[in-house]
Order: C-alpha cells, then sequence, then structure tokens
C-alpha cells in the first residue's frame, strides 16, 4: 500500500513538473526595455511584442518595463544583477551598444552576462548633413576634414553608441580627424543640431534620417552597412565610396534573457520568437513606422555577438 | 482657417465618446501622483493600436491636455506636484486649501489652464510655421545661458532669504549630478544600485514636497482637540471666473511664459511653471501675498504650464524632432500608424493633423468643465483628520514612487529626499528651488560640455558663449535678473533694520 501510494505520489510530481515544463509560459511575460518610451527600441519592442498573446506565439502576453538612463547602462545592469532568470523577465538588447559599454569598463554586465533568443531589427547609421549644405558626397566630408583637421562638426547619440562607432569607424578608414560631438537626449536631439545648422553633420538613425529627408530637412550621404537599404535604394554605402567600414554600427535590435534561465525556457523562447517577428501584422506596422525587420534566430545572433565584441574591442582600444 | 474645416471629425460619435474618456481619464491619471504626462501617455499608446489614426491620437492628444491640468489636483489638495510642471502650482495653491479655499484654488487653477490652453493650441493652428523657426534658433550656448537664467531666479523663488534659497538649488545641483553622466559615461556618486541612472525627477518631486508634509502631520499627533477641522468654504464658480478676469496680468505673464518657454526644445513645460511665478511675483504689486495663499500664484502657474502644451508640439510637427519627452511619445504614437510629422503630415494627412489639433482645442473646453464640476468635492479632501490624510498621502507616496518604472530604488530615494527636506525645511530651506536646481543642472551641464565640444573644433570658448545677438540678450537678462534679485534683498534689508529702529 505504501509502495503504491509512494508510486501515485511519483507520479504525480513527475506529471506535474513535466507538465509545467511543458505549459511555459503559463503567465504573462515581462520585457525590459532600457531606453525611455516613445524612443525607437521602446516603439519597436511593443510593436513586435504586441502578437505575443496569439495562440501561434507564446500564448501570453509581453509587458513592457522601461528602465532608461545613462544610454541604456542602467537597464542593463539591473537585468544583468537583479533580473530573475526564470524566463519571465525578458530584456530588449541594442548591438553595438550594450558590448561596446561593457568592453570601456563601468559597468556589471558583458556580452557572457545575457542569453540572446532572437534578432528582430537592424537600423543603420547614415551620414546627414542640412539639406542646404555644399557637401553632396562623403568624399566632400572627407575633404573637408582634410583640409580643416578637427574642424568638421558631427552630432551623434551620445558615446559607445552605434553613431559614436560609425565616427570612430569613419575617421579610421579616411585617416581624417573630425570632431564627434555626441548630444543628450538620443538621435532626435544629434538630428535637431544638424537641422538647426549647430553642428555641419550627424550621424543617425537610418529610420529617423529617412522620415527627415522626406520632410526635406536633411540629405542622407551615405549608409554604414554591407548593402544599400531598401528604404534608401539611391544612397550608396561607405564601401562604395571607397571606404573600409562594415557594418559594425549597425544597430540591432532583440530579445535576450539573464544567464542562468533554464534550458527548456531559452528552447522554447528561441523557436517561438523568431515565428512572433515573423507575423504580417508586425511587418505592416514596422514598414509603416520607418523600421527596417532584420529576423535572426538565437544561433545567428549567438555569432553576430561574438563577431561584434572582437570588432569592438580592437576598435575601442585606443580609446 | 483650414483647421475649421475639420472640426467635424471632432465631434462624431466615436471620436468625441474617445475625447470624453482621454479627457476624463487624464485628469485622473494627472491627479495621481507619480503619474506624469508621459506616462499617462506611454500608457495610452497601445490602446490606438487598434484605433484608426485619427481616433488614437484624438485619444492621446486629450490625455496630454488633461492629464497636465489634473497635475494641478494632488498640487493643491495633498502638495504633491503630479508633474514638474505642477511645483509651483503648490506653492500658492496647496496654502489656499489649508485655508478652506481648495474650491476656489482649483476654479481658479482649471480655468487658468483653459485660457492658456486655448491660446497655446492657437498658436499653434496660426503660428506653427514661424515659430518652427524660433524653436530652431536656440543651440547649445542659448540653452546653457538660458538654465543659468532659471539658476539665478532660485534665489527669489519661495524662500525666506537669497542665501537660503540660493543654498537649497545647490542641494539640487548636486543631487542632479549624481548617476551616470549621460554624455560621456562617467559614474558619480553612485553609493547604491537604485541610483545609477541618476535621481528621479518624480520621485524626488514627491519625496520632497510630500513627507515632510506627512511628517509634520504624523508629528501634530492624534489628540482630537488638536487635529483643526477645517471649514471648507463653497466658492461659486461665477466668483472664479470674475477673479480670472480681474487678474489679467497674472493670466498674461503665464500664458506667454508658457508658450514661449514650451517652444524650446530640451527645456520644455518642466520649468514653465516655476518661470511663469516668478516673472508674475516680481511684476506684481502684491509680491508680499505670494507663498501666502495668493490666487496671483495659482493662475500664473497654471496658465503657463497648459499654455506650453499647444507649442511644446511645434517642432515635433513640423521638423519630426519632439521638443520633450511627451512629444516623443506621441511621435511613436504617430508613427504606429505610419505618418510621419513634418510636411508630410499637413500635405498628405490634414485630416489626421488638424482633427488631433483641433481636439486638443476642445479637450481643454471639455477638461474645464469637468474640472470645474468636481473642484467643489475635492475640496472636501482638505476635511479628512490629518492623521488619516498623512497615512492616505504616505501610501500614494510610495505608490507613486514605485509605479515610475516598477522599481524600490526610486522608493528609497522618495523616502531619503523626503526626510531630508523635512529637516532643510525645519532650517528655513524649501523645496521649490532645490527641485529647480535639480530640473536646471543636467540641462546646463550638458549643453555647456556640448557647446564647448563645438567651440573648441570651431569658433572658440569665447565667441561660441559670448557671440551673437542672442548669447548677448540672453546674458543680459541673466544680469538684470540677479541684480534685481540683489536689490530686493538689500531693500527688504532695509525695512527690516528701519522696524528694529523704530520697533
Amino acid at each position: 500500500m505504501k509502495k503504491l501510494i509512494a508510486g501515485v505520489a511519483l507520479a504525480l510530481t513527475t506529471l506535474t513538473g513535466g507538465a509545467a515544463l511543458a505549459e511555459y509560459p503559463e503567465r504573462p511575460i515581462m520585457m525590459m526595455v532600457s531606453y525611455g518610451a516613445g524612443g525607437a527600441t521602446d516603439f519597436q519592442a511593443r510593436i513586435v511584442t504586441m502578437t505575443a498573446g496569439n495562440e501561434d506565439a507564446l500564448g501570453m502576453p509581453i509587458a513592457i518595463l522601461n528602465k532608461p538612463g545613462a544610454g541604456g547602462r542602467v537597464g542593463w545592469n539591473w537585468f544583468a544583477t537583479q533580473a530573475e532568470a526564470d524566463g519571465y523577465t525578458l530584456g530588449a538588447y541594442n548591438i553595438p551598444h550594450f558590448i561596446a559599454q561593457s568592453v570601456k569598463g563601468g559597468v556589471s554586465y558583458s556580452a557572457d552576462s545575457f542569453e540572446p533568443i532572437a534578432n528582430w531589427g537592424a537600423d543603420p547609421a547614415v551620414f546627414v548633413v542640412a539639406a542646404d549644405s555644399p557637401m553632396n558626397s562623403m568624399d566632400d566630408v572627407v575633404n573637408y576634414a582634410k583640409e580643416n583637421p578637427g574642424k568638421l562638426t558631427f552630432s551623434g547619440a551620445g558615446l559607445f553608441v552605434g553613431h559614436h562607432i560609425a565616427a570612430l569607424q569613419l575617421e579610421k578608414a579616411a585617416g581624417v580627424k573630425m570632431a564627434y560631438i555626441p548630444t543628450k537626449g538620443g538621435g532626435a536631439a544629434a538630428m535637431k543640431a544638424v537641422i538647426a545648422g549647430e553642428v555641419m553633420g550627424g550621424v543617425n538613425n537610418l529610420s529617423d534620417a529617412y522620415r527627415a529627408e522626406q520632410a526635406g530637412n536633411i540629405k542622407i550621404l551615405g549608409v554604414f552597412d554591407l548593402e544599400r537599404s531598401s528604404f534608401l535604394p539611391d544612397v550608396p554605402t561607405l564601401k562604395e565610396q571607397g571606404y573600409d567600414i562594415d557594418d559594425a554600427s549597425v544597430n540591432f535590435r532583440g530579445v535576450m534573457v539573464p544567464k542562468g534561465t533554464p534550458q527548456e525556457v531559452i528552447d522554447v523562447l528561441a523557436a517561438k520568437v523568431p515565428e512572433m517577428f515573423r507575423n504580417d501584422a508586425v511587418a505592416k506596422k514596422m514598414e509603416a513606422g520607418g523600421s527596417p525587420m532584420h529576423i535572426m534566430t538565437r544561433d545567428e545572433v549567438k555569432k553576430m555577438w561574438e563577431a561584434r565584441e572582437t570588432t569592438l574591442k580592437d576598435l575601442l582600444a585606443g580609446l | 482657417m483650414e483647421f475649421l474645416n475639420y472640426f467635424g471629425a471632432v465631434f462624431e460619435p466615436v471620436a468625441f465618446g474617445l475625447l470624453l474618456i482621454g479627457t476624463i481619464g487624464g485628469l485622473i491619471l494627472g491627479a495621481t501622483p507619480g503619474l506624469s504626462p508621459t506616462m499617462a501617455v506611454a500608457l495610452l499608446i497601445p490602446f490606438t493600436f487598434h484605433l484608426a489614426p485619427v481616433q488614437g491620437l484624438i485619444l492621446l492628444g486629450a490625455a496630454y491636455t488633461s492629464t497636465v491640468a489634473g497635475g494641478a489636483v494632488s498640487a493643491i489638495l495633498l502638495k504633491i506636484p503630479g508633474a514638474p510642471a505642477n511645483i509651483a502650482t503648490t506653492l500658492d495653491g496647496h496654502t489656499m486649501a489649508q485655508k478652506g479655499e481648495g474650491a476656489r484654488a482649483l476654479q481658479l487653477s482649471f480655468l487658468a489652464s483653459a485660457v492658456g490652453g486655448v491660446i497655446g493650441v492657437l498658436l499653434l493652428i496660426f503660428l506653427t510655421p514661424y515659430l518652427a523657426q524660433w524653436a530652431l534658433a536656440f543651440g547649445p550656448s542659448h540653452l546653457f545661458w538660458l538654465a543659468i537664467l532659471g539658476v539665478t531666479v532660485i534665489g527669489s523663488l519661495d524662500s525666506a532669504s537669497v542665501v537660503k534659497g540660493l543654498l537649497s538649488g545647490c542641494i539640487g545641483l548636486w543631487l542632479a549630478t549624481i548617476g551616470f553622466d549621460d554624455i560621456m559615461g562617467a559614474q558619480r556618486f553612485i553609493f547604491h544600485p537604485a541610483l545609477g541612472g541618476g535621481i528621479n525627477i518624480i520621485a524626488a518631486l514627491i519625496g520632497l514636497f510630500a513627507i515632510p508634509q506627512v511628517i509634520t502631520m504624523f508629528a501634530k499627533g492624534r489628540r482630537p482637540d488638536e487635529t483643526e477641522v477645517i471649514a471648507v468654504q463653497k466658492h461659486s464658480i461665477m466668483a472664479a471666473v470674475r477673479e480670472i478676469i480681474r487678474r489679467p496680468r497674472a493670466l498674461s505673464i503665464g500664458t506667454i511664459t508658457g508658450a514661449i518657454i514650451g517652444l524650446i526644445p530640451g527645456v520644455g513645460g518642466q520649468i514653465a511653471g516655476l518661470v511663469a511665478y516668478d516673472q508674475a511675483k516680481k511684476f506684481s504689486p502684491e509680491r508680499a501675498k505670494f507663498g501666502k495663499g495668493h490666487s496671483e500664484g495659482v493662475i500664473a502657474a497654471e496658465s503657463a504650464n497648459n499654455a506650453m502644451v499647444g507649442p511644446s508640439l511645434v517642432p515635433l510637427l513640423t521638423l519630426s524632432i519632439p521638443g520633450s519627452p511627451t512629444a516623443a511619445v506621441l511621435l511613436g504614437g504617430l508613427l504606429i500608424h505610419g505618418i510621419f510629422p513634418g510636411t508630410d503630415l499637413f500635405d498628405n494627412h490634414p485630416d489626421v493633423a488638424w482633427t488631433f489639433i483641433n481636439s486638443m482645442l476642445i479637450g481643454q473646453v471639455l477638461m474645464c468643465i469637468f474640472g470645474l464640476y468636481v473642484a467643489s468635492l475635492a475640496a472636501r479632501v482638505a476635511q479628512v483628520p490629518q492623521y488619516v490624510m498623512a497615512a492616505i498621502v504616505l501610501g500614494l507616496a510610495v505608490f507613486g514612487s514605485y509605479s515610475i518604472q516598477s522599481s524600490m530604488g526610486d522608493v528609497y530615494v522618495m523616502a531619503a529626499l523626503g526626510i531630508m527636506m523635512y529637516f532643510l525645511e525645519r532650517f528655513g530651506f524649501s523645496a521649490a528651488p532645490l527641485v529647480l536646481g535639480l530640473i536646471l543642472g543636467p540641462i546646463a551641464e550638458a549643453n555647456f560640455i556640448q557647446g564647448s565640444m563645438i567651440a573648441e573644433a570651431t569658433t572658440g570658448m569665447g565667441s561660441y558663449f559670448f557671440g551673437g545677438t542672442m548669447n548677448i540678450a540672453l546674458i543680459a537678462i541673466v544680469i538684470a535678473s540677479i541684480a534685481y534679485s540683489v536689490w530686493m534683498e538689500l531693500r527688504s534689508r532695509r525695512y527690516i533694520s528701519k522696524e528694529e529702529i523704530y520697533g
């Protein structure tokens, strides 16, 4: 009799245990975004997670939690040290931002603190000048910088973010010295500086620059990516214009979990999240907002993170 | 006059229903401590996913206008400013409520909000193309001088003495340096992980204003003979309308200051109320009454922070540059529907653009009507016994600061600053200058660093910060403002000594 009861009890525990795992997620999930509400990352995160509650996706809604501050450091510090690794706390990552910050130091995370799940978007950096600027190509920019070393001012959204990486790459590839002016308040403030003529040029997000160009406020002179963008088929890449610059500054956005999250949960997420991103409604909203999508699976993201870390360590070594 | 053609769309049943929901919901969200207009609008964005673009924007526009005005409710009744915009409202508004004039203060604040708000939106409608250029005219050096101008206001704001005002301003400036420096990423004074992102302004507001009051109320004890029950005076709406009309100076100073400051990207509504309050005080013959429950203070502060709503959207709607955090959230709401602000918006989607703007206009009026309706009821809050009130305010303070970003860190910051402020107040320091320092510090610092980087690469520091008409004009105003404060201080000292001689 005792044996029977023990057997039943054992069977029940394994049954419930197995069921709990198979049923992940069984309650709503939270996703931390380390930028403020209304920013590009927040805006895109809300769109790509809006179908999470559908049966063909995770079956549970994802709520966005903003933890902005210090270029994302506050949110990622929290995610690495305080977030629970139970699969119910996801985080949005921005590459190259968090890897560049961890290379530079002073934060409690590195690429090893997180497990990537999937990538949803890739927003390349572009070089912009005001609509009335005499410069019409990257050669004009570089020639001016050669004649006036250190005098060409150009804005970007802070230090150790994609824009700064693009600026460093440009200076290195063209062999010139320019004055990179980091602004507070993200890409919008950097764009305002260009339109208002406070600086001579700027590095900005392709999505924001595309809108500003449509409005007739700026010219886009080059894309810091391997290929031209479908939003801007007429704008050549930096490589086409003769500068050896790859896609290290492209702002990749995606989903990750803290290290220590159960492997079973990671597997479920890695299988379902890219499918969730492929939803038609998501693609339509992203397209409408001028946000380029780039879906990558967990394995692809892992490789991309590793490649970025090597490039960035090399690029930031001298700083 | 194109906007008149699109008024019909605002009054369609669904649209008008959303406008009502946005307005009433906005008032409630705005009156909740910790929920700033930016957060209220961000909370509503997911609901607009399933609405048509016009309808979604009506909801967001109405919520934006009424949360700003709703913040006055908690500022007046509980002395908790809902957002930085409402700080100045607490100075006279709460004193009025304590005297039993809560209904009058609320009525005046809603009327002043509506007047300022309508004028602000009208400016947005008629002058947008000209104002856009003005918004762009402020570069780093100008914003730096503007922040310095704000610092000179600190001394004369709600303090017994200029020196104590400046000292508490300095404490605020120091607190503002805590956290990762936004431009360089350097760590400053981070002795607790909760401080990594710096001191959250909303948490600081709640702590600095609400907690000293809670401690004072608890300190009084709960003996029935000591709990004074305030007689809440009834106040007719007509009397409030008449009073507004009799105070054209405060109303116009508030509206003009709010509209101008609202335009400037990056400074925005945070300081509009405080600067307007200070100006109204300086120009008023009854300036001694300010801070003691004077109606001009409420009128100037509230007309300013609603007048700023319309102009603050100018950079967003014309240049696609969000000039304030709330405008950034609204930009997200537009983009989700594939609408790019800028010339595209007015050329290709005039129905969306004008209906949105019109809804803010109608929203101001609706907000005023509902506000006046609840004012006399809400004013009864003052009758709640003090020891009960203390518990409620404390609960709201904890809830409000936690809800900013679901973080206990903000609650600790709120509590620590509040306890500090309790002791500072006992020595005659006040919270308003401290908060102003906290707001202006980062603006001054970031613009100085950015400006000096541009200056070093181009013309040099001297000509960048001191050259050009606008820089010189701003410096002149800064000097005038300092001179005025010094003069007032000297004059009041002379009076004191006279009294001492004859007294």
